[in-house]
């Protein structure tokens, strides 16, 4: 199963070294509006989330590109699938930000931009100390959270 | 071009009022860096250093770092300098938090802010739109519902920093609070805010900040973050900095009942580790200062209902005042009085400090019970809890205890119970314990600070190479000895000038001390060049000596680089630092002389001109 980013919602101190270290691999500066992946701080409850291309099995933003600029881009192995931007193509319609439910593509000096998981090596998740963001299968992930809930399960189930 | 640096300065008269932006002078950022070091710059340019600390003659200014806004681990710092209140001397208080990246992402290294509003007003600056409003309605509002109005009003990407009601009322250890609970928090900073009418500060920053070499940059930014993913930092990280209490404890350096003894039985109850498996909420941690990876902020609930809360803290100093040398014990209390000075917006260290001062007068019948109103022992939450409600609104007693212990000590005639340096508290270490903390509390700028020369820091964490100006290995250094202080007190001032004027968190470094780091991060930030190891030091001995410049013309003599009687003439009673005094006239002599000061602690025209300071 491809490897995707996943988010551990719980875990993340809302420091955004994420956001400064996508805009500057990215943009060539540090500025969090930048950024492709957004870690949301709600401080008055002391969480942040972060927001992140979760690479759809069947994007929105590509089945509403008019140009066909944005397609499935698979590495030879099948471990990494990631929803891809071709730039040659590409107009700035817009069409995507409108179709992506989560709001994880936008149009910036031109051209649609999103997460491209740093061509199979996400640099966000390099510095997430936390571990809030991870870059592993996704059923990994979904496992442990039943594991955890078994867990839970268990410790509430008393024999007499 | 500007790269690292912005380049703006955004200068607000508040008696015009008037905002104009100017070009940060370029000699200046390269000698002196940004942070503590560019703000000691400006003030000590701008203004008298003999001016009286709440006029309007006084300036404040908010000043960042190079590597603040950037991906530098913890580069999210700003620094409010000012002539601080409480001290007569130069403040330095620095805070972590969005608000720091902020000020750069508008597009401002410093904001300078100078003269006196005539009616209360509240700053709010959208990148180079800036503007004076009303604030009449926020007063008397606490920190938290302040920077909520104040978003609201604004918009809400905006970051506050803003003064509670201990900052309106003067109190003179009133902080500046930003982001819900980070505190720039010594010296009486948010009382010079208070005496300029100014409530509030609101930035929307949406500009990036550009470095100069963006592959050496990377390079020096990941090497950083690696070194400071190590096992220290990883009980920051899960415990906060009340993980540092059981490391004081060992050498019997926890001050009980005002500095009395440094040995407390109870410290269990007030530890890091207390404090994660009791009142911590959220996994244990808070949030984090932007490009943080520690992250040392905690958030607690109280449900005792006696003392019920939530919200950000308490941090180690918090504990070791409010819990040990006021000897209540109890983390409830400490976390109780630790929010209310945050939402009235009073540092905690010396909130606690006096409350534990006059608990000595009145246990040894010096201060009347009629003057308090209540009995006053140690021990006593209740009478804490009360004192430090009062304290923030100048009621009752409170009015006497908001001029902080030196003033206390003095007006009840017994000065010798005050205990700090510089009319600044000390923090929460028995320097008797810790022989360098002693020389650094005499000695640092802004008066008794746990921050400013971190010796103590090289025998808690057993460091052991040390790149002392002189000689690279320390070996373990013996924190009874004094002989080994003033060459190091003198080294690790310096070079925390350096990390608190180039934006990053101290935390990133004491930990780790590797100046290498620190160096190619602002080289590769800025493209100038610092001069290697020799010429970092140097540009922070220049601060160093500006700081001290600033002092003597405020009027500050060397017997201001002083300690109390009870440090230096009444030995440690018991624990691991038992029969130990503070050898500061051992010291002082010796720590002057490599500073190339005079006996009197002044300055040689000869040293200042070496730093380019005459």
């Amino acid at each position: 199963m491809a490897k995707g980013i996943v988010i551990d919602i719980g875990k993340c101190t809302g420091c955004g070294y994420c956001e400064l270290i996508c805009s500057f691999i990215h943009h060539g500066e540090f500025n969090p509006l930048k950024s492709r992946i957004h870690s949301s701080v709600f401080i008055d409850k002391s969480m942040a989330i972060p927001v992140v291309c979760y690479q759809c099995e069947d994007p929105w933003c590509a089945k509403n590109c008019p140009a066909g600029a944005i397609s499935i881009d698979k590495d030879p192995d099948g471990e990494v699938s990631v929803v891809t931007v071709h730039k040659d193509k590409c107009v700035g319609c817009k069409m995507c930000t409108l179709a992506c439910p989560f709001g994880c593509i936008v149009v910036s000096d031109g051209y649609a931009e999103k997460c491209d998981l740093c061509g199979g090596d996400p640099q966000c998740v390099k510095v997430c100390r936390s571990g809030a963001i991870r870059f592993e299968e996704a059923h990994t992930n979904v496992a442990a959270k039943r594991k955890n809930v078994a867990e839970r399960l268990l410790g509430s189930y008393q024999e007499e | 071009m500007w790269y690292g640096w912005t380049g703006n300065v955004l200068r607000v008269n508040l008696s015009q009022p008037l905002v104009t932006i100017e070009v940060l002078d370029r000699p200046s950022a390269e000698n002196f860096i940004g942070g503590r070091g560019l703000g000691v710059k400006y003030l000590y340019d701008e203004i008298d250093p003999a001016v009286d600390a709440l006029s309007p003659k006084n300036k404040l200014i908010f000043t960042t770092g190079p590597l603040t806004g950037t991906g530098a681990p913890g580069g999210s710092r700003y620094m409010v300098v000012s002539k601080g209140p409480l001290t007569d001397a130069i403040a330095e208080s620095s805070a972590g938090g969005a608000f720091a990246m902020a000020i750069k992402y508008a597009g401002y290294d410093i904001i300078i802010l100078e003269g006196k509003a005539s009616t209360p007003v509240y700053l709010w600056i959208n990148n180079d739109q800036v503007e004076l409003r009303d604030a009449s309605h926020l007063m008397g509002k606490t920190s938290t519902e302040t920077e909520i109005a104040v978003i609201a009003e604004t918009d809400p990407d905006a970051k506050v920093a803003c003064i509670g009601p201990a900052g309106e009322n003067l109190v003179l250890f009133a902080s500046i609070m930003s982001d819900m609970g980070r505190a720039a928090g010594r010296s009486g900073v948010g009382a010079v805010m208070g005496s300029k009418n100014l409530k509030a500060i609101a930035i929307r920053g949406t500009n990036g900040v550009k470095v100069a070499d963006n592959e050496a940059f990377l390079k020096a930014m990941m090497e950083t973050y690696e070194a400071i993913d190590n096992e220290d930092t990883e009980h920051f990280h899960q415990h906060g900095t009340p993980s540092v209490l059981a490391l004081v404890k060992e050498f019997g350096s926890l001050p009980t009942r005002n500095f009395q003894t440094g040995v407390n039985p109870q410290w269990g109850k007030l530890s890091g580790e207390t404090l994660s498996t009791t009142i911590a909420t959220r996994h244990k941690m808070g949030l984090a200062c932007p490009a943080c990876p520690v992250g040392c902020g905690r958030v607690t609930k109280v449900t005792n209902p006696e003392f019920a809360g939530e919200g950000v803290g308490p941090e180690y100093e918090t504990i070791g005042l409010f819990g040990s040398s006021c000897e209540t014990n109890d983390l409830d209390v400490v976390s109780k009085a630790g929010f209310i000075c945050n939402e009235m917006g009073m540092d905690t260290i010396s909130a606690g400090a006096v409350i534990a001062c006059a608990m000595e007068l009145y246990e040894k019948g010096y201060l009347p019970e009629r003057d308090v109103g209540m009995p006053l022992n140690f021990g006593n939450s209740q009478a804490v809890i009360k004192l430090t409600e009062d304290m923030a609104l100048r009621k009752g007693f409170g009015k006497v205890l908001a001029d902080g212990s030196y003033r206390l000590a003095k007006r009840y005639g017994h000065p010798e119970f005050f205990m700090g340096s510089k009319k600044l508290d000390f923090a929460s270490y028995d320097p008797r314990g810790l022989q360098g903390m002693g020389l650094g509390y005499a000695t640092n700028s802004r008066g008794a600070c746990h921050i400013r020369g971190e010796v103590h820091d090289l025998t808690l964490y057993s460091v052991q190479h040390w790149r002392v100006t002189i000689d690279h290995n320390v070996g373990p250094v013996d924190p009874h000895r004094w002989d080994d202080k003033p060459v190091l007190a003198a080294d690790v001032q310096d070079w925390f000038c350096i990390i608190d004027s180039c934006g990053m968190c101290n935390f990133m470094f004491f930990l780790t001390l590797n100046e290498d780091h620190a160096r190619a991060l602002i080289e590769a930030a800025t493209g100038i060049d610092m001069g290697g190891h020799k010429g970092l030091m140097k540009t922070g001995e220049r601060i160093f000596n500006l700081e001290k410049l600033f002092n003597l013309k405020s009027g500050l003599t060397v017997r201001d680089d002083s300690l109390p009687k009870r440090m230096l003439e009444e030995p440690m009673p018991d624990g691991p630092a038992k029969g130990m005094v503070v050898h500061l006239a051992e010291m002082l002599p010796k720590y002057y002389s490599i500073r190339g000061w005079s006996p009197e602690g002044i300055p040689t025209p000869r040293k200042l001109q070496e730093l380019s300071l005459e």
